[in-house]
């Protein structure tokens, strides 16, 4: 068997031995921050497998949706249910990318090497993971050193290594140039095909599109449309969704 | 009464000739500070990470209380040793008065605070920026502290030699509960005090010297830290 065959085993075979953590179903989450009102008594279902793709402009309250769900902050009101688990528990079977890796001061096998020791898992795995994102020959390169999209695929192959049910993904390719965006997509793709449940917020239409089985728009707090991308892409319903899927600007 | 460059030439020719008592001199001198700097680094960097990560009620007041500590006068320390170890204090059945154990006391206790306090200013800025990543992978606090240690290693270490620094230098303390006996606890400081008191500036200024190779050697190595850590991507 191949490293990234073995890999791709032992990822798939984690998760069964646990009670499921999807459907999600979240209902009335509602996040204040200071006097703002950023979610907006926010419902939300998402179903057990596939990749959900989370667009909205700016200050929408993706990031702050992605750590609510993680389970990172507290929501001001409202309801998490990731089938009556335990928060602690999700988390740890969770994992988040964020839009700016931070990597620890050491090398890349290092910052491997340190969470899979940190979550009891097999170190003998760091190589096949460095494989798997391409950075096999940056191994013993200090992770501060890495280019912006190594750095990027490091932190995804640090998500990987505690073989998440749910990744989400935090704008992980703003900034990053086609070569570098394409290779990310190719690892996501790789994990949501073996059943890895991807959360990814992008504000890129045709990354969207490439990457997305549903889409959910936010817009004033609230999930102003939830469907299917095949639905929605061609024809989104609400106003908000259509002029930025059109590109249009609305003040 | 030497001149001043008549002393120099006199310490030149101590410091090449590799005098016996001054070499003793120096070598407890270093033995009794880098003693006490491992000893403050043992006690001061977990109290540092701690505090760092650390959100209690009071801890403001704990901050501080271990920034204040920073500013000890040495001989108000040597004096708090010196009552607990003399004959009629708690600690004075140990003997330990007048020996190189309590000059290692009196300097640990001088420095700790310093480790303490700039041991915690460092690892709470690179916990600020590591915080919501260790939460994300569900660390303990004991695993969150041993990787602020570790990737914070270069710049504690300059923390360390700080606390050497301050150590090595310090006179007020080590001769309170040291007494300054020749061949048992005279260092470096405290001999240049007795000397420079006697007149004998040879001497006096041979130490001056070596504590000033002392202080530069620290400085350099404190320079080449930062420049290995900025090499390997540290910062």
């Amino acid at each position: 068997m191949s490293d990234v065959a073995a890999f791709t085993a032992r990822a798939a075979a984690a998760p069964a031995q646990m009670a499921p953590l999807l459907p999600l179903r979240v209902r009335g989450l509602t996040l204040l921050r200071g006097a703002t009102t950023v979610l907006d008594g926010l419902d939300l279902d998402l179903g057990r497998t596939g990749c959900t793709v989370v667009m909205g402009a700016n200050g929408a309250g993706k990031t702050l949706l992605l750590k609510l769900l993680h389970g990172l902050i507290q929501p001001t009101a409202g309801q998490i249910d990731w089938q009556g688990q335990d928060t602690a528990a999700v988390t740890r079977r969770q994992a988040l990318v964020f839009q700016t890796p931070v990597l620890l001061r050491r090398s890349a096998a290092g910052n491997l090497d340190f969470v899979l020791k940190a979550r009891g898992k097999d170190r003998g795995r760091t190589a096949t993971l460095l494989d798997h994102v391409g950075l096999a020959h940056k191994a013993q390169q200090p992770a501060r050193l890495l280019s912006g999209g190594e750095a990027q695929r490091l932190a995804l192959a640090r998500a990987l290594a505690i073989d998440p049910e749910v990744l989400f993904l935090d704008e992980p390719t703003a900034s990053l140039d086609p070569a570098s965006v394409l290779t990310i997509e190719r690892i996501v793709q790789a994990a949501r095909d073996r059943g890895v449940r991807i959360v990814f917020v992008t504000h890129d239409t045709g990354q969207a599109r490439r990457l997305a089985d549903d889409v959910v728009f936010l817009h004033g707090g609230r999930v102003a449309e939830h469907a299917a991308a095949a639905d929605f892409f061609p024809a989104p319903r609400h106003p908000a969704a259509r002029n930025y899927i059109d590109g249009k600007i609305v003040i | 009464m030497h001149s001043i460059g008549d002393a120099f030439g006199l310490a030149l020719s101590l410091v090449l000739s590799g005098d016996r008592d001054l070499l003793q001199i120096v070598l407890l001198s270093l033995r009794v500070s880098l003693t006490a700097t491992a000893v403050a680094c043992l006690l001061g960097l977990p109290v540092g990470a701690l505090v760092a990560i650390a959100r209690f009620r009071g801890r403001s007041v704990v901050l501080i209380v271990m920034n204040a500590l920073m500013g000890l006068p040495p001989v108000v320390v040597g004096l708090l040793v010196y009552l607990q170890l003399s004959r009629a204090g708690p600690l004075g059945f140990l003997g330990l008065l007048y020996t190189p154990t309590a000059m290692i006391v009196a300097q640990t206790l001088l420095i700790t605070p310093i480790v303490a306090a700039l041991s915690r200013q460092v690892l709470e800025d690179l916990h600020t920026e590591y915080a919501e990543q260790f939460r994300s992978l569900c660390l303990s606090r004991v695993q969150a502290v041993q990787a602020l240690l570790w990737d914070g290693r270069y710049a504690l270490l300059t923390v360390g030699l700080a606390g050497f620094g301050r150590a090595v230098a310090e006179v007020g303390a080590v001769i309170i509960v040291g007494g300054n006996i020749d061949h048992l606890t005279r260092v470096m400081t405290t001999a240049i005090a007795l000397e420079t008191s006697k007149g004998d500036l040879a001497l006096a200024l041979a130490l001056g010297l070596i504590l000033l190779f002392i202080a530069l050697g620290v400085n350099a190595a404190v320079q080449s830290v930062r420049l290995t850590a900025a090499r390997h991507a540290h910062v």
